[in-house]
Formats: C-alpha cells, structure tokens, sequence
C-alpha cells in the first residue's frame, strides 16, 4: 500500500473514526462523508480496489478519462471528482438512469447510453488520445471490450481493466480464464502490471496495460 | 490533459467520421428560439451519430467555430450528452414492466368478459334464431344477422360487443409479444412473450421476479395449493403458471416435477439478467435446452424409480 500512487485528489481521510480513500464531490450513493470528501469503499469498486491494493494505476488527477460499464456511477463518480473530462458509457438503461443523477453535478461527467462493444457508435462523441480507458463490463469477451477501445487511449495513456473471471466462463478455474483474456489483450496492449483483487473482489483480476 | 493542446497535427483530423457537433449551427450565430431546436438536433446527433475512430473533438470545435474554448465545447457536450442519455433511457423504459403487467391483466379481463358475454348473448339468441353455436365463434356468427325486431337488435348486438372484445383480447395480445421482448429479453425468449408476462404480473414486476428464489418462480400462480400444502392438506404443488411451458406440459408426469424445477431456475437466472444487465445471455438458453434433454432422456431409459430420485 504505497501511499505516493494514489492520484491528486484522492486522499486517505478520517471518515466515521475510519481512515479510508476519500474524493471531494457531492455524494451519490449513501456512502459516509466528513468535510466535503466521501468515501470510496473498495469493496463497491473494482478501480477503488486497485488504488488500496497499491497498483501502479499512471493517474495523477486531472486527466481525461474514458470509463466503459460505469453503470449506476458509483466508481466513475470518484473518477470524475479527481479527473479532468470523464465519458462515462453504460449499456444498460436501469442502472444509467441512476447514472445520470450521478453525473448532474459533475460538470466534466458525460453520460453515455452506449455499448462498449461498439465504440465506433460513441467514437464521434469520445475524443483520442485519452489518459486513461477505465474498464469494468461484466460480460463476456471483456478482453475484446479493452482492445477495440484501444483506439481512444493516447500512446502514454493506461488501461485500467477489472476481469471479472465468472462472465467469461462460471465452471472454468479463474487462472484459466485470466490468462485467455490476457493473451487476447497482449494483441492490443503491453501488460504493466497485474495483481488478483480478491481481497475486495472475489476471483477478479487488475490489470495494468499500455498500448502497444 | 488532451483537451486544450493544440499540437501541430491538432488540424489534421482523422478522417474517421464527423464530430457529434459538426453539422450542428455554432451557438453564437444561432437566433434564441431556435435553440431548442439546435439542443434537441444536438442530442440526436449524440445518440445516432458514428465515426469509425475518434479524433480531437475539443481541438476540431473550437476550430470550426463551434465552440469558443474548450470549457465551452465540454459545456455543451454535457448538456447534450445528458439529454441524449436522458431520452434514450426514456425511450427503452416506457416499454417498462409496469405497461407489460397492465396489458397482461387487461387481456385476461377482456378475455373473461368477452366470454362472459358471448354466453348470454348465444343464449338469448338461441331462443330467437334457429342454430346458433356457442361460445366466441358463436357470438360472431350471430353478430352478422339482420335482426327484425326490437329483441332480436338486442341479442344482436350484444353479440356485436363480445366479438369486438375478443378483437381487443387479440390486439393485447399482440401488444404483448412486441412489448414483452424489450422489458425482458431472455425471460421473453426462454417462456414466451405471455408466459413472461404473467411471471412478471404475478410477481408484482420484473424487479420483484428477479429478486424470488427459484422455487417460489417454480410455483407462482399456484398459490392455492401451495397454502393448503402448508397447512398440511395437500402434496407440495410441482408447478404454477409455468405449467403452460412445453417443457413442463410436454413432459411425462413422473418427470414434471424436474423439469418445472429446472425450468424455473433458469427462468430465474434469465429474469435477474433482464432485470440487472438487461442483454441478453445465449449460455442460459443453452444451459437450459441441455438440461431438458438430460431429464427427458430418462423416459427412453424408462426407470420409473429413478425419475425424482434425483435433482441435479
């Protein structure tokens, strides 16, 4: 858990007598507040999960970002208070209703009802060259989802992907699934770095990846 | 940050599509009652537009005068993103289960009345006319005469009424297995667009469905004999409305009882996809057509003993 990876605006605040990761911005789903910022539970949040568990995520704060399953907004909320401009694509109408009241007070928070499987349907909305692809679809081929998106990342930019290993396949073991997804993404990508969320989320995996 | 750094290749736009702005007035140009207009023509370019890759859009803005600065494109890009997203949920939640429950019980009532009346009316006018046929069909029949008299224009159009009814029942009907799909797609595909509507009127909404264990499903609509079992009066019921699939009906008796379980687990599985994720999950179907092979297989081996024997 090494505290310089955590980006501006990303703190760890005294929150009801707990010390947790923390962003100032208008609460959104009951979570805990003291002082302006709210707590990030990540236990709620696959990209929350990965900043306790200390991955190298590459953000800073401020940058721009693209989210692709953000549905009812409760991580890409957090995203929004510390990044620049944040396209939020959720595919399901139910949770981006929700999502949309997420986003009212973000001003740099855009929501779109699209599927991630298809970005050229929100490639004329989404600029290039973004910082950083943030990616939790639970479906499957969640591999495929990262490598189309890859043309939106800027040759620096990140990606930070949650597998969640049982909407690839429920009966195959984790590892199994995890190492197919990660042979597909190293056609688009250069894997950083990975580590098993399991602590916060069960057979779920963390990646790192820059394009290649 | 990509939004404000005008590079040197800033200009040199991919030729990957047009931006959602482009082809849209410059705010700045534009008379005030158009406005509206230019949001709502805004917000449809949002949700319909395409490019096969993406491209500076902030830069490209500015650049052709939509925008005066970056922080005026983000601006409108929110305002037309959130309206674009606004209707668009809109638009595939009016098709919402509350409509779905409201057109399955309206056709069961226009079904029940328009039987009700199609009775009397073939009675009554079996005392005026000579063969009259009973039931709907009956009541048509009866609706295409030339009455003659006070009481016969009566009975006539009473029949009138009735066969009008079973005309609503069928448009209902018809309501129903368009609207059904787009509330509840794999439940839809798995039971049928009525069946699926009446799970989902049974159990209050799709919602209510998602959240029922798969055994309360497998006896929903069979509630009178579920309370006379818990009291102690009866055996437990094998199965609800989901009687009317093929696959409980289509099966042997000594098998029904696995296969209204297997089914209703799986309907289960399909309304909680519909209701949490809303696309639709080709592996449950499949799951589900193995599984009843599987139990139907056991009628050509024919072990009576073994048919409930065992559940998984």
């Amino acid at each position: 858990m090494s505290e310089p990876t955590l980006p501006d605006g990303v703190e760890r605040r005294e929150i009801a007598g707990e010390e947790r990761l923390a962003t100032r911005g208008e609460p959104v789903y009951g979570e805990p507040t003291a002082d302006g910022w709210r707590a990030w539970d990540p236990e709620r949040s696959k990209l929350g999960g990965m900043l306790e568990l200390g991955l190298e995520t590459g953000l800073t704060g401020g940058e721009t970002v693209l989210y692709l399953g953000a549905a009812s907004g409760t991580t890409v909320s957090h995203v929004a208070d510390f990044a620049g401009p944040t396209y939020a694509v959720e595919f399901a109408p139910r949770p981006a209703r929700d999502l949309l009241d997420a986003a009212a007070p973000r001003d740099r928070l855009f929501p779109l009802l699209k599927d991630a499987r298809k970005p050229e349907t929100y490639a004329h909305v989404v600029e290039r060259d973004v910082d950083a692809v943030v990616q939790d679809v639970a479906t499957r081929g969640q591999a495929e989802v990262a490598a189309r998106n890859a043309r939106f990342l800027a040759d620096d930019g990140r990606l930070l992907l949650a597998i969640k290993a049982r909407s690839e396949d429920v009966t195959a073991a984790p590892e199994a699934v995890f190492e197919g997804a990660l042979d597909r993404l190293r056609e688009a990508y250069e894997i950083v770095e990975t580590r098993r969320l399991d602590r916060f989320h069960e057979d779920h995996l963390g990646v790192v990846a820059t394009p290649k | 940050m990509s939004d404000t750094d005008a590079g040197p290749d800033a200009s040199a736009a991919s030729d990957g599509g047009e931006g959602w702005f482009e082809a849209l007035p410059s705010g700045a140009t534009e008379d005030t009652d158009t406005e509206s207009d230019a949001a709502a023509r805004a917000a449809a370019r949002v949700r319909e537009g395409t490019a096969a890759s993406p491209a500076d859009w902030p830069v490209r803005a500015v650049e052709s005068g939509f925008a005066a600065g970056a922080d005026e494109y983000y601006d409108r890009l929110k305002a037309a993103a959130t309206r674009a997203t606004r209707e668009a949920v809109r638009e595939r939640e009016r098709a919402d289960d509350a409509q779905l429950i409201h057109a399955v019980r309206a056709m069961d009532d226009a079904e029940r009345t328009a039987n009700e009346l199609a009775e009397r009316a073939v009675e009554w006018a079996g005392s005026l006319f000579d063969e009259v046929e009973p039931g709907i069909e009956g009541a048509r029949a009866v609706a295409a005469r030339e009455p003659e008299s006070e009481v016969e224009r009566r009975a006539v159009s009473l029949a009138a009424r009735a066969a009008e009814l079973d005309d609503e029942r069928a448009e209902l009907a018809e309501t129903i297995g368009r609207t059904a799909p787009a509330v509840a797609p794999n439940l839809s595909e798995m039971a049928g667009p009525e069946l699926a509507a009446r799970l989902i009127a049974l159990a209050g909404g799709l919602e209510s469905l998602a959240k029922k264990p798969s055994g309360t499903v497998q006896v929903l609509g069979a509630e009178d004999a579920l309370f006379a079992h818990l009291s102690g009066r009866a055996p437990s019921p094998k199965h609800g409305i989901i009687y009317t699939h093929e696959y409980v009906r289509g099966t042997r008796p000594a098998d029904r009882g696995s296969a209204a379980r297997a089914l209703a687990g799986k309907l289960t599985l399909a309304a909680r996809a519909d209701h949490y994720a809303g696309e639709r999950r080709s592996q449950l179907h499949a799951d589900l057509r193995e599984r009843m092979a599987t139990i139907r297989a056991r009628a050509d081996t024919d072990e009576p003993d073994a048919a409930e024997a065992d559940d998984e």
